[in-house]
C-alpha cells in the first residue's frame, strides 16, 4: 500500500469531502493561498477550490468558530482550523457554551455540523503557549465528539468521518504528527467514531494511549518485547464517544492497565480512563491502574525542560514493569 | 417619521408590538404567581426595536436574540403558544423545556435562537451571513444585541469579519442605558455605539428606538443594501426598559425622573397617537385589536398551563444529533 505523511492524509480528507459536498468549506487563519495552514495541511486547497471556500480569516478566533456555527445552523459544513490547540481557549464560548449547547438547548431543532481542526502536543520549542495537550476540555462537554488521531490512516478516515457528522467535533491533532507517514489505501474509505484500534495485540499488559504518545507506546512495546513482556496497545481514536468496551476487552485480556497521555494529569485524559476501567473492569485487574502523564506544569521552553515534563519510552517501560 | 406604508403593514405592526407587551405582562404576571421557573427579562418598552426590524425581514431571513429575547421572537413570528409553554418549562414549548425563557429559538422562522451569554450571538449572525454568501440567496440575518454586549470582544471580532466579508448583516444594538445596573456611561466613553462603526468602515445608525417608523426606516435601508451585497450595518436604537434587568431587580440605580421620562415615550403609546392622528385607526378598531390580542394572549397562556412537563428522563435526549 502507498505511504502518506499525516498532513497529507488530513488536505486528503479535505478535498475528498469538499469535492463530494458543497456545503463543506474551510475557514481560519493563514490558511488560504499564501501559508496552506500554519503547518501546510490545508497548501493548495484554495488553488483547487478558491478563496471563497478556502477562506483566510482574520485573527478572530472567537468570530472564527461564531461564523462556523452560525453558517452550520443555516445549512453548511464548516471546518474551521485554529492554528495552535492553546488558542481555543479564545474561541471557548462559541465552542463549549454555543456549538455544543445549541442542539439540546434548543430542543433538538438546530445541527451544528462544524469540525474545529487544531494540532495539540509539545516536543518543539514553543513553549507554554503553543504546546499543551488540552483534549480533556472538550471530553468535559456534553454535545461535543472529541477525535485524536494517531496515524494518517487513522487521520484521514475520522476526518472524512468528522465532516459528515452532524455534531460539533473537536479534531485534535499533533504537532509532531504530521510528517510522519503510513499506510493509506488510494481507495475511499471512513472510521466510525467510538471504535478502539488495537495498534499491538499482547497479553501482559494494556497501555492505551492517544495521539504521539501512541507511537512512544509502540516503541516501549517493542522493547519490553525483548525483555519476555508482552503489551497490547490500545488507541481509543475517538475520546467521545469513547470506546469503553475495546478498553475493558483488553483489560480482560491482559489483567493490567497503563494509561498514557500527553496531557496533564490531573483530572485528564488519563484520569477519565482510569475511572472507567475502576468503575467496569476493576475485577479483573491484578494490579494498580497507573497513569503516565505530564506533571502538572505549564510546557517549558528550554530543551531539557520541556523532555523532562513530556512522557517518553522510559516512562512507559518503568510503569509497565510495576504492574508486571 | 411619515406613516407612508400601507394600512394594513402598520396595524400589523402595531398588533406585533401589542402582542409583546401584553405577552410581558403576562409573563410578569405568572412569574408573580410563581408559576415561571428560574428568571425572566423582559422586553417590555422596547418593542419598538424588534418590530421595527422585524417588519422588513422575510420569513427565510434569519435573527440572532439575547437573553431579553421574548420581544425577537414574536416581532420575528413565533408561535405565542409554543413560546409561553417554554417560558413555564413545559414539553410542548419550542424547545421542548430544554431552554426556557432565555434560549428560544425557531429555525422553521429562521429564528436561530437566544443565546444568554452576552455577546455571543454575534458572530453567530455573522456566520449566518457568511452561509448566505456561499449560498449565494438574498436572504440577510439580524443579530440583536445590548449596549452591554457591545463591548465584548464578539462585537470587534464579528463586525469586523462581515465589514471585510460584505455580509448581509444588520447589527441592531437595542441601547436600553444600562448593562445589568452598569450605566453606560462607566462602561463606554462615548455616547453613540454606532460611532464605533466607522472603525469597520460601515454605516452606522442612531434611532430612536421608541420609534417603530424610526426604527423600520433605518432597518429598510440596511436590509436593502445588505441584499445588494454592500454589506452590514450598525444600527443603534436608543430604548428603555420598562422593567429591572430581571426579575429580583427593582432597578433602583435608575432615577425616578429618568424612567418617567422615558415612561412618556411609550413606544406603544407614541405609535398608537400617530395611527389615531392620522386616522388610520379609530378608536374603536384600537380597542377591537387590543382585545383580539389579549384573547390571543390567554390562548397562550391556557394552552401553556394545561401542557404537560417534560418527562424527567428526556433530559438525557437531544445532546447529539
Amino acid at each position: 500500500m502507498r505511504k502518506i505523511a499525516y498532513r497529507e492524509a488530513l488536505k486528503e480528507a479535505l478535498r475528498e469531502e469538499m469535492r463530494r459536498d458543497s456545503r463543506v468549506f474551510l475557514l481560519g487563519e493563514d490558511i488560504g493561498r499564501y501559508w496552506g495552514g500554519a503547518f501546510k495541511v490545508t497548501k493548495g486547497l484554495a488553488e483547487e477550490f478558491g478563496d471563497e471556500r478556502v477562506r483566510d480569516t482574520p485573527i478572530s478566533e472567537s468570530a472564527i468558530i461564531g461564523a462556523a456555527v452560525g453558517a452550520a445552523i443555516t445549512g453548511m459544513r464548516p471546518v474551521a482550523e485554529i492554528m495552535f490547540g492553546d488558542l481555543t481557549a479564545l474561541a471557548m464560548d462559541q465552542i463549549a457554551n454555543q456549538a455544543a449547547k445549541i442542539r439540546y438547548m434548543f430542543g433538538g431543532q438546530a445541527k451544528c455540523p462544524i469540525v474545529v481542526r487544531t494540532p495539540f502536543g509539545a516536543g518543539v520549542n514553543i513553549a507554554a503557549h503553543h504546546s499543551q495537550s488540552l483534549e480533556a476540555w472538550f471530553m468535559h462537554v456534553p454535545g461535543l465528539y472529541v477525535a485524536v488521531p494517531s496515524t494518517p490512516y487513522d487521520a484521514k478516515g475520522l476526518l472524512k468521518t468528522a465532516i459528515r457528522s452532524d455534531n460539533p467535533v473537536v479534531f485534535c491533532e499533533h504537532k509532531l504528527l504530521y510528517p510522519l507517514e503510513g499506510e493509506v489505501p488510494e481507495e475511499e474509505y471512513t472510521i466510525p467514531f467510538g471504535v478502539a484500534d488495537v495498534k499491538r495485540e499482547g497479553k501482559d499488559v494494556t497501555v492505551v494511549a492517544t495521539l504521539f504518545m501512541v507511537h512512544k507506546a509502540l516503541n516501549a512495546a517493542e522493547e519490553l518485547a525483548e525483555e519476555g513482556i508482552s503489551v497490547e496497545v490500545v488507541d481509543p481514536r475517538t475520546l467521545t464517544p469513547l470506546d469503553k468496551q475495546a478498553i475493558i476487552k483488553s483489560v480482560k485480556k491482559t489483567g493490567r492497565i497503563v494509561i498514557v497521555t500527553e496531557d496533564c494529569r490531573t483530572a485528564g485524559v488519563s484520569a477519565e480512563i482510569a475511572a472507567v476501567v475502576a468503575e467496569e473492569a476493576i475485577d479483573y485487574l491484578d494490579a494498580p491502574i497507573k497513569r503516565v502523564a505530564e506533571p502538572d506544569t505549564p510546557i517549558p521552553f528550554s530543551p531539557p525542560l520541556e523532555q523532562y515534563v513530556i512522557p517518553d519510552e522510559k516512562a512507559i517501560i518503568k510503569a509497565v514493569k510495576e504492574v508486571v | 417619521m411619515t406613516l407612508n406604508l400601507p394600512k394594513d403593514k402598520l396595524v400589523e405592526m402595531y398588533r406585533k408590538m401589542l402582542e409583546i407587551r401584553f405577552f410581558e405582562e403576562k409573563v410578569f404576571e405568572l412569574y408573580a404567581q410563581n408559576l415561571v421557573p428560574g428568571t425572566i427579562h423582559l422586553y417590555a418598552g422596547e418593542e419598538a426595536v424588534a418590530v421595527g426590524v422585524c417588519s422588513n425581514l422575510r420569513r427565510d431571513d434569519y435573527i440572532t436574540s439575547t437573553h431579553r429575547g421574548h420581544g425577537h421572537c414574536i416581532a420575528k413570528g413565533a408561535d405565542l403558544k409554543r413560546t409561553m409553554a417554554e417560558i413555564l418549562g413545559k414539553k410542548t414549548g419550542y424547545c421542548k423545556g430544554k431552554g426556557g425563557s432565555m434560549h428560544i429559538a425557531d429555525f422553521s422562522i429562521g429564528m436561530l435562537g437566544a443565546t444568554a451569554v452576552v455577546g455571543a450571538g454575534i458572530p453567530i449572525a455573522v456566520g449566518a451571513g457568511l452561509s448566505i454568501k456561499l449560498r449565494h440567496t438574498d436572504q440577510v440575518a439580524a443579530c440583536f444585541f445590548g449596549d452591554g454586549a457591545s463591548n465584548q470582544g464578539t462585537f470587534h471580532e464579528g463586525i469586523n469579519m462581515a465589514s471585510i466579508w460584505k455580509l448581509p448583516v444588520l447589527f441592531i444594538c437595542e441601547n436600553n442605558l444600562y448593562a445589568m445596573g452598569t450605566r453606560q456611561s462607566i462602561a463606554m466613553a462615548i455616547e453613540n455605539v454606532a460611532d464605533r462603526a466607522a472603525a469597520y468602515g460601515i454605516p452606522g445608525v442612531v434611532v430612536d428606538g421608541n420609534d417603530v417608523l424610526a426604527v423600520y426606516e433605518a432597518a429598510r435601508k440596511a436590509v436593502e443594501r445588505a441584499r445588494k451585497g454592500e454589506g452590514p450595518t450598525l444600527i443603534e436604537c436608543k430604548t428603555y426598559r420598562h422593567k429591572g434587568h430581571s426579575r429580583i431587580d427593582p432597578a433602583k440605580y435608575r432615577p425616578k425622573e429618568e424612567v418617567e421620562a422615558w415612561l412618556a415615550k411609550d413606544p406603544i403609546k407614541r405609535f398608537k397617537e400617530k395611527l389615531l392622528h392620522a386616522n388610520i385607526l379609530g378608536e374603536t378598531e384600537i380597542q377591537q385589536i387590543e382585545k383580539e390580542v389579549l384573547g390571543k394572549i390567554e390562548e397562550a397562556v391556557k394552552f401553556a398551563m394545561e401542557s404537560p412537563l417534560p418527562s424527567p428522563e428526556e433530559a438525557l435526549e437531544d445532546v447529539y444529533a
